[in-house]
């Protein structure tokens, strides 16, 4: 099922909570909403589900124009972040209301939750109440209740949110699995951009209210449109720069920062001034003899965080910057102290030019 | 120790005494019960509507629960005693007033009314502990409103005021002593009327004690067992 949102706006009081939203989400598309918190994602979602009505806007399922008709009859499947399954009912009763208020045969019930049961993994455990359940099996719960009735659009509210780190990795993948499966169209709201890459095959950025970019996972990173994306998706230097100089032949931007000269790639002159992105782990560390070559500079140690499988420094450069550097795999690399001067570079292909 | 009083504790089940206080008794169990599905019933109701999204039935249940809880209830009995039937038309009142144990009904009747918006508002209170989110999954899954309330909110809403609803439940026995002043034959009024008789209203107001007293442990142990049976497993309980 395809979902239009067509000038979407949404106040509450004086805050302007959705601020004209328009977005396709394919049928059978993992959508993401990705955004901080605050941004409006959640209530973008719940307008799609009806329980908020939007000022102005229409939402359509296929063809169908939706903002009148009620949630209940909206054949959406929710999940929440803190489960929302109720105490005093047994796994099965969970699962089972959704139907059972559709008047559908016993029979057909209980085949049914059987087969979302095998397909959530949560086989034998029909009887147990959800105090009983870990974290991770009461949120399996909840997506079989959201799915068991067969709904047009899954809607998903931060449901990993409240499990801890290596059950969400797990859990994401198995939501994705069983997405794919059953072909279905979801819209999946998240704070966290690592999720929202694993699990998306395009995702919305928010913030206030408003989208700020719409693409694949890569697309978004690599190609980040402003510099609020290029700082929430992933880390980055944002680095303010003035244009001096433009070689057409190689399509070059000869830029400048604070007595710097950084070259960037590029296929047209830009304004006078620009924000251009630079990823962490787009940046190498040099030795010292390689400082006469294009964007390698040098700059202090002010900071080292080691991960294990990756080596954060942050150093001061460019008179008074800080940049954040990312070395994968550092086993073999000497590890820089605080203080110590250290030399980078980075391709001119690498800085990604973004509007301010 | 020695008193000037002469103790009689035998005024407690001597004939006729002990009679009228098994009677009264009786009556005081019956009236009790009997108000006590009224209020449970409506107060559910009554809760139900001050929650929902019509507009005006909200109304309705916020007008029921602060008409009936800011009047003392012995004004209310007097009210629907003496000038409830004229409610009903100069000619039905007439035949109201003639049915034979009035006061009954009207203390039942009234004691429940009252009690159901004493209900009401600790089923408010019980909804009000369910979060957003439960609700929305519910209608979600495609359940209507009343559905919604009938099938899901509701039940899950009564274990949670259980402790409450039980104070609610031992109260309405005490309260129908109240009922002595429109002359119902209850166990406080045949205490009464015991000392009326013997002057021995120290035994009969002590025995009046401790059978309330027991009444009222009676019915904290059954609701214990209620408590016991629907704990909802993986919460806190008794």
């Amino acid at each position: 099922m395809q979902v239009l949102l067509k000038e979407i706006n949404k106040s509450f009081g004086n805050l302007k909570a959705i601020d004209n939203v328009n977005l396709l989400i394919e049928d059978g598309e993992f959508f993401t909403l990705l955004g901080p918190s605050g941004c409006g994602k959640t209530t973008l979602l719940r307008i799609v589900a009806g329980f908020c009505k939007p000022d102005t806007g229409d939402i359509f399922f296929g063809n169908k124009k939706v903002n009148n008709i009620p949630p209940h009859k909206r054949e959406t499947g929710m999940v929440f972040q803190n489960y929302a399954l109720f105490p005093h009912l047994t796994v099965f009763d969970n699962i089972a209301y959704g139907l059972k208020a559709r008047k559908i045969s016993k029979q057909i019930i209980y085949s049914k939750i059987e087969k979302i049961l095998d397909k959530v993994q949560l086989k034998g455990l029909e009887d147990r109440y959800p105090g009983q359940l870990s974290g991770g099996q009461q949120q399996r719960v909840a997506l079989a209740r959201a799915l068991v009735i067969s709904p047009q659009v899954l809607l998903m509210d931060e449901p990993l949110s409240n499990l801890d780190a290596k059950l969400r990795v797990g859990m994401r993948e198995e939501i994705k699995r069983i997405q794919k499966d059953l072909g279905i169209t979801t819209i999946y709201v998240t704070h966290d951009q690592e999720e929202a890459m694993a699990v998306s095959d395009r995702l919305a950025i928010l913030n206030f209210g408003k989208i700020q970019q719409i693409g694949t996972p890569s697309e978004i990173y690599f190609k980040p449109l402003n510099s609020f994306v290029a700082g929430f998706m992933g880390s980055s230097n944002l680095i303010k720069v003035n244009v001096i100089d433009y070689d057409p032949q190689k399509s070059l931007l000869e830029t400048e920062v604070n007595g710097n000269r950084i070259y960037v790639k590029s296929d047209k002159i830009s304004d006078k001034e620009l924000i251009i992105s630079l990823r962490p782990e787009w940046i190498k560390i040099a030795d010292n003899e390689s400082n006469k070559k294009v964007n390698c500079f040098s700059g202090k140690v002010i900071n080292v965080t080691f991960l294990g499988s990756v080596l954060r420094y942050k150093v001061e450069a460019f008179k008074n910057l800080i940049i954040t550097i990312e070395i994968q795999d550092p086993q073999f690399y000497e590890i820089k102290k605080e203080g110590e001067t250290i030399f980078f570079q980075f391709g001119v292909d690498r800085p990604v030019i973004i509007e301010s | 120790m020695r008193f000037a009083y002469e103790f009689d504790w035998s005024v407690l089940w001597r004939h006729p005494y002990g009679i009228w206080i098994l009677k009264g008794l009786l009556v005081t169990i019956e009236v009790g019960l009997l108000a006590w599905i009224i209020a449970l019933i409506l107060g559910i109701f009554i809760g139900t509507l001050r929650i929902t999204t019509w507009r005006w039935m909200r109304f309705l249940g916020t007008a029921y629960v602060e008409l009936f809880r800011n009047i003392p209830f012995i004004v209310q009995l007097f009210f629907w005693f003496y000038a409830g039937p004229m409610l009903f038309g100069e000619k039905l009142a007439h035949q109201i007033n003639r049915i034979p144990d009035l006061n009954f009904y009207v203390a039942i009747i009234g004691l429940g009314l009252y009690t159901a918006s004493r209900v009401a508002e600790h089923v408010r209170a019980g909804f009000a502990s369910i979060s957003r989110d439960q609700y929305q999954a519910v209608l979600s899954t495609g359940m209507t409103q009343v559905q919604m309330y009938r099938y899901v909110i509701i039940p899950y809403a009564l274990r949670i005021i259980i402790p409450p609803l039980t104070t609610e439940f031992l109260t309405i026995f005490k309260n129908s002593s109240v009922a002595m002043t429109i002359g119902l034959a209850e166990l406080t009024f045949q205490s009464y009327r015991i000392d009326a008789v013997t002057f021995h209203g120290l035994e009969a107001t002590t025995g009046a004690m401790f059978i309330y007293l027991f009444l009222g442990l009676s019915v904290v142990k059954f609701m214990g067992l209620i408590e016991k049976k629907y704990k909802i497993k993986g919460m806190v309980g008794r």
